[in-house]
């Protein structure tokens, strides 16, 4: 099987071809600003070397920053209706209630609530007020409206009434494009909700952006199935993923991650992933990223997502060193690297030009950067050990030193010996992790509901059957589908034995 | 402490970490109710705060709490105009008007009811609650523990539906009717208790238990304001004693008779390295064992807090991995009586445990 892994950063585009468990080629070229052209890049640079443009490929999996950055900068984002179902209940609260109010300026087109939704055991509150929805559906056109995020209480429970109000603003809207709260789990209104209104602002750009990867892909020779990795470590095919760029979050870190663990083959270990402008740290577990423990926000807005438990810091090849007195990052030339750092040609002074000054990486013209005086070469390394040395302690479980594992581009920064670390893993291809991480993506199917009148095995059966039926629809080989979690929660002060539970499947992609 | 006293946004916010600490797992987070008391204060509200000894002898005091799932409030999002309800509701039913509003208990979600209700009915919150943390039951409180009356009792769902449970045998009906009643109306509903009057607040309640979740919280957010430990923080300011310092091992949750029930099995780090605690948690945090000998008990406040962040968390979101510090801290004397210990002891959760306080 040959599968080929792309991730899109903000600095640098990286591509490898898998062939089973082998890295057969990795490039590395820069990230542009039109996304697509990098891509095109690198799949030729890639297929150049190879005999017959590399043959036959089975999927190709991509990996991209775009969706959560577009949050965090606060650009390209699309204007959203927000439609509540669940009215009496819930309504002081009501849409874009805890979030950053810049952000809400941005996304809060319209905020609309409604009687519906359903109790816990999948009773109506109240009916549906279709006419209310209707109304929202009016309004939302006299305001030119693109995108609408429709959430309901207990939705995961039953999705009947985000179906519905889908349904009639789909009608009375054509080319509307509809996000529900049941789509993307968890029981939790607000943060689901939040999920809902942060994917519909991203619809938009999604579609263009997809679009623009399947350009690049069918530019290039190869003609296989497009996959857009997910924050779970797993994958999407691209006309599912487009719908749904939310799932895309923290997915980078989190294939440099699986990335790293595959090329090391060691399971258990702290990963420090030095980027152009920021170094993610993050603790492996059994192959896996250790997730966050809670609520996690993205761009000051609450969600309910799995991520990586991460500790994101603002140095990276690209971070601008100021000499005195002495700063490193946050601030980063980013994807203009090869014009703006000093071995390059450029005028500004970043870590890029200290480490190739110190002899610990080749780039450019060392020559550009012989009048760096000596001292200031060497507190700036210091300065970045300290700061990687103090990431790790933060991110360590025990006071025992752990191996680390380095890797992105920038990892030429990572001194061999650090405070609290056995030893510094270097991997080949550690360079593209993420890429690497990327393709040996496998994909999941979840589910996350309240089970009625059954006992915990059967919930957790049933449970078992939808998800293995998600990650089929998703693309996954039946006989490859293995169960990663269960969780059940029974849930107290209810009648009837109810049981929440959890399960998450994976499988390898089908080949074809 | 003036009878009387604004409280700011910001001291709600630390009443809202320190509640949290203080629900001993139990209780629901307090964040939803801290979202709409944010909205109230943006919109000009200030709550009172005041101090039972400055209520009259024969003030009526109102004590409210939402009852319910927590899981159920996850998405029933809870609304001050229910809570309020609740409370007219109660004095058309007594026909006499309330001088102030009381939390039944301190600990969780239930902290910020009062301050809620408090807002819409421009009465001033009293500085007092009946558990001094969290409960999962009606007679685990001081009133119960005193023998005061249990009824009546006035609960209003969202779609104006309302009951009030006029008599009660005993404070395990008066549960188990109003239990009935919250779970008809979608396992969550607004309660407002019995009346109680100022000499029975003075005299039977816990006093001064808001100030207490209010200088918790201060510590915990000084401390982080200055790099310090926030959990040293609480242990220096309540007299706590840290029990163990660990990771979460395992975790096995039943839900019977409706209570969450489960244990917990944490692994040793620092100090501990080796060494393994056992929680036991029906809501709350029960019994803590330490290689395998009871270590603490119920009603002692058995609280898990995150080692770094030293926020409280609670029963239903005990994962594996986590990183927690297990402190204990001194219960209101009134649960320490045999009678409190006959109504919130290890014995009244099902464990046939002797109470030995961590502070005896």
């Amino acid at each position: 099987m040959r599968r080929i892994g792309i991730d899109v950063g903000g600095t640098n585009t990286d591509a490898v071809l898998l062939e089973d468990d082998r890295v057969v080629h990795a490039v590395k070229t820069p990230t542009t600003p039109d996304v697509t052209g990098g891509i095109v890049n690198a799949l030729e640079l890639l297929t150049a070397s190879l005999p017959e443009g590399g043959g036959v490929v089975d999927a190709v999996m991509i990996g991209t920053t775009h969706f959560t950055n577009a949050v965090v900068q606060r650009r390209d984002l699309t204007a959203v209706a927000a439609v509540r179902i669940g009215l009496p209940a819930s309504a002081s609260l009501p849409p874009f209630e805890d979030w950053p109010e810049d952000l809400a300026r941005l996304v809060r087109g319209e905020v609309f609530m409604v009687e519906g939704g359903h109790e816990y055991d999948g009773r109506p509150i109240v009916p549906l007020d279709t006419a209310a929805v209707r109304q929202a559906a009016r309004r939302i056109r006299e305001r030119s409206l693109t995108a609408v995020a429709i959430a309901s209480v207990f939705s995961p429970l039953n999705p009947t009434c985000e179906e519905e109000a889908a349904r009639i603003l789909r009608d009375e809207c054509p080319g509307l494009s509809v996000t529900c709260s049941h789509d993307l789990g968890r029981i939790g209104l607000l943060e689901r909700e939040n999920a809902t209104l942060l994917n519909a602002c991203l619809v938009d750009l999604a579609s263009r952006t997809t679009q623009g990867f399947m350009e690049a892909l069918a530019r290039s020779k190869i003609r296989a199935p497009l996959y857009i990795t997910q924050n779970d470590g797993t994958v999407l095919p691209a006309e599912q993923a487009r719908q749904f760029p939310v799932y895309s979050f923290a997915s980078g870190p989190t294939n440099s991650m699986r990335g790293a663990a595959f090329l090391s083959k060691r399971d258990d270990a702290i990963v420090v992933d030095v980027g152009g402008t920021t170094t993610d740290i993050g603790a492996l577990r059994h192959g896996f990223p250790r997730e966050a423990n809670n609520v996690v926000e993205i761009g000051g807005v609450r969600t309910l997502f799995r991520m990586p438990d991460l500790l994101s810091l603002g140095l990276g090849g690209g971070s601008l060193v100021a000499p005195e007195p002495l700063a490193v990052g946050p601030l980063s030339v980013g994807f203009r690297l090869t014009e703006r750092a000093r071995v390059f040609g450029g005028p500004d002074l970043t870590v890029t030009d200290i480490g190739v000054a110190a002899r610990l990486v080749d780039l450019g013209a060392r020559e550009r950067v012989a009048d760096l005086p000596a001292p200031l070469v060497e507190r700036t390394l210091a300065r970045i050990s300290a700061m990687i040395e103090e990431g790790v302690d933060r991110m360590k479980t025990e006071a025992a030193p752990v191996p680390l594992i380095a890797v992105g581009g920038g990892c030429f920064v990572i001194p061999e010996r650090l405070a609290g670390v056995s030893e510094v893993v270097h991997v080949p291809h550690q360079a593209v992790a993420n890429a690497v991480g990327a393709a040996i993506a496998q994909v999941s199917g979840e589910v996350d509901q309240i089970f009625q009148g059954l006992s915990r095995e059967e919930a957790i059966a049933r449970a078992r059957m939808l998800a293995e039926e998600r990650a089929v629809r998703a693309g996954a080989d039946p006989t490859s589908l293995q169960v990663v979690e269960v969780e059940d929660l029974p849930l107290a002060y209810l009648p009837g034995n109810s049981l929440r539970t959890r399960v998450r499947v994976v499988g390898d992609i089908a080949s074809h | 402490m003036p009878p009387l006293r604004p409280v700011s946004l910001d001291e709600i916010e630390s009443i809202a970490i320190g509640a949290w600490i203080l629900g001993t797992g139990g209780g629901g987070s307090p964040y939803l109710a801290l979202l709409n008391l944010r909205r109230l204060y943006r919109e000009g509200t200030v709550v009172s705060l005041m101090d039972p000894a400055g209520l009259a002898d024969d003030d009526r005091v109102a004590v409210v709490s939402n009852m319910g799932a927590p899981l159920v409030g996850q998405e029933r999002l809870t609304d001050p105009r229910t809570i309020a309800q609740a409370v007219l509701m109660m004095e058309e039913v007594i026909g006499q008007r309330f001088r102030a509003v009381m939390s039944l208990e301190i600990g969780g979600g239930n902290s910020l009811q009062p301050f809620m209700a408090a807002a819409l009915l421009g009465l001033p919150v009293v500085d007092a609650d009946c558990m001094g943390r969290a409960f999962p039951e009606a007679q685990m409180t001081s009133f119960a523990i005193h023998d005061l009356r249990m009824y009546p009792l006035t609960l209003v769902d969202v779609r104006d539906n309302a009951v009030v449970v006029a008599r009660a045998a005993s404070w395990k009906w008066m549960e188990r009717l109003s239990r009935t009643a919250c779970v008809a109306v979608g396992s969550i509903a607004s309660t407002c208790k019995a009346p109680r009057t100022g000499k029975e607040v003075k005299e039977c309640a816990i006093l001064y238990s808001t100030s207490k979740a209010l200088r918790i919280g201060q510590a915990v957010r000084a401390a982080r304001r200055a790099h310090e430990d926030p959990i040293q923080a609480v242990l220096a300011l309540e007299g706590g004693l840290r029990l163990f310092t660990g990771k979460i091992q395992d975790v096995d949750r039943r839900a019977t008779e409706g209570f969450l029930r489960g244990t917990a099995t944490l692994d040793g780090l620092d100090d501990f390295r080796g060494r393994t605690m056992r929680l036991a948690f029906q809501n709350e945090f029960a019994v803590a064992w330490l290689d395998g000998a009871p270590r603490a008990t119920t009603p002692d406040l058995i609280c898990v807090l995150d080692t770094v962040s030293g926020d409280a968390i609670g029963t239903e979101t005990l994962r594996y991995g986590q990183r927690v510090t297990v402190i204990a801290l001194p219960a209101p004397p009134i649960l320490l009586t045999p009678k409190g210990i006959e109504h919130v002891g290890p014995r009244a959760f099902g464990y046939d445990l002797e109470f030995v306080s961590v502070f005896a």
